[in-house]
């Protein structure tokens, strides 16, 4: 008897701001929605993400950033997780986002939604369970 | 099984793969488990508990630093709890071991209690031996040191290190019954507060309570933050590891293991089936409904219900 799949999920900043609460505020709604959210704080390296997503086998990295950066560390997680077979993980990015920047993410495949300041929670939710795709 | 034999040649993601199916208890996990098990036994277990905000993830770190410099790989089973209302977890124990995120001699696995069937102490013991047969030289468990199936996880550790804090309380908490029992060493960490000396003394008292021979285990004062102490802890490990495989010690406690390992396993088989057999057969709501309004008691309603499904007892 296999009991319900939990959906498990990433967390993480990338980069060099040091604003978390958004990331925070999202972490503790997926929580609320059922999902295991692994929260790996500040400061963190596109490497180090890409091999927390391995080792903790995630369906779902979001990134929070507000540094402006976007357009260097989202392909570069994308890439990385790709180079690890996780071509497949779900990546979506929450901050400042300028929307001419979200449709380039959108169309190198880089980021597969945006959410920009001012999102409902429950859009994120909804939008991670409409997309997961077939759980093994 | 394909995702075994990428295991056995050393591939990361077949690890995480493969904890992630024992862990949902994936109708293949008992065939991966059979395929794993000869590869399973080499390596040693380490068992870290105590209570939330003690130190015990930034001691871990500190402890990977030093299993590192000794040349040992290292396995990490992070466990946090799971919100018993909404079945989410919040995982973050890793923050604090994210320096050796890119280190591919450490493998590093968050877990949530989740609580249900069977519950933590099978999932964890299983993610240990996924570890023991990529080939792990020492696993780390980290738990937060509260129920009983967290005591026991530790309690089948091969050496468990239980974290206390100098304002953990005053004396009598150290002759309550739990996780006090199950320490082969402690650890006071954030020593430099005020108070350490003062915990240290109460806990050896304690200690030398128990006129048994054998180990007794030290008590450390550790600053998990500066790395202080921690060369100590690391040569009680080992020395605890030393006279339990001198003292034949090592092979009872296996023993002990593989047959609690047995019961949990017996137990958990049984149950999953009962509830399956239950839920496919028999709908619950008109015994609940007699109970609540209290036309049969609890007791007969139960054994009603095994003997509907045809379970011998």
């Amino acid at each position: 008897m296999s009991e319900k799949r939990k959906i498990r999920v990433l967390v993480a900043k990338p980069g060099l701001d040091g604003h978390d609460r958004g990331a925070k505020v999202v972490a503790r709604a997926l929580r609320d929605a059922g999902m295991e959210v692994i929260y790996t704080g500040l400061h963190q390296t596109p490497e180090q993400i890409a091999e927390t997503a391995l080792q903790e086998d995630v369906d779902v990295v979001g990134l929070s950033i507000l540094s402006g950066a976007h357009l260097t560390l989202v392909p570069q997680v994308k890439k990385l997780l790709r180079e690890r077979g996780m071509e497949e993980v779900l990546l979506l990015v929450g901050g400042i986002i300028p929307a001419e920047d979200e449709a380039v993410l959108k169309q190198e495949g880089a980021a597969d939604a945006v959410f920009t300041p001012g999102t409902a929670l429950e859009n994120i939710i909804s939008y991670i369970h409409e997309n997961i795709g077939q759980l093994p | 099984m394909e995702t075994v034999q990428e295991l056995m040649r050393g591939s990361r993601r077949a690890l995480a793969r493969l904890i992630t199916l024992v862990e949902n208890n994936d109708p293949r996990k008992e065939e991966i488990m059979e395929r794993l098990f000869p590869h399973t036994g080499k390596a040693y277990l380490i068992g870290i508990t105590g209570s939330p905000g003690a130190g015990k993830s930034s001691l871990v770190d500190r402890l990977l630093a030093e299993a590192r410099q000794n040349g040992s790989t290292v396995g990490v089973i992070a466990v946090d709890p799971t919100s018993p209302f909404t079945g989410g977890a919040i995982l973050g124990d890793r923050i604090r071991m994210q320096e050796h995120a890119l280190d591919s001699g450490i493998f590093i696995r968050s877990m949530g209690t989740r609580g249900s069937l069977g519950g933590l102490s099978r999932a964890a013991r299983e993610a240990v031996q996924v570890m023991d047969a990529f080939g792990k030289d020492l696993i780390i468990i980290e738990t937060v040191g509260v129920g009983q199936s967290e005591i026991d996880i530790v309690g089948t550790a091969d050496s468990t290190v239980v974290v206390l804090t100098p304002a953990g309380g005053d004396s009598v908490q150290t002759i309550k019954a739990g996780i006090m029992e199950i320490g082969d060493i402690f650890v006071v960490n954030k020593a430099d507060l005020g108070g350490s000396e003062r915990t240290v003394a109460e806990v050896s008292m304690m200690l030398d309570l128990k006129e048994e021979p054998g180990w007794r285990p030290p008590v450390l004062p550790v600053v998990a933050l500066r790395g202080e102490g921690v060369a100590a802890l690391w040569q009680a490990l080992m020395e605890h590891r030393r006279y339990l495989q001198s003292g034949g010690l090592f092979e009872s406690r296996r023993r002990e293991r593989a047959g609690r390992e047995l019961g949990e396993l017996v137990e958990f088989l049984v149950k999953s089936r009962v509830w399956e057999s239950i839920r496919t057969q028999i709908s619950l709501d008109e015994l609940i409904e007699a109970i609540a309004l209290r036309r049969q008691d609890p007791y007969s309603a139960a054994r009603e219900l095994l003997r509907r499904i045809n379970f011998p007892f």
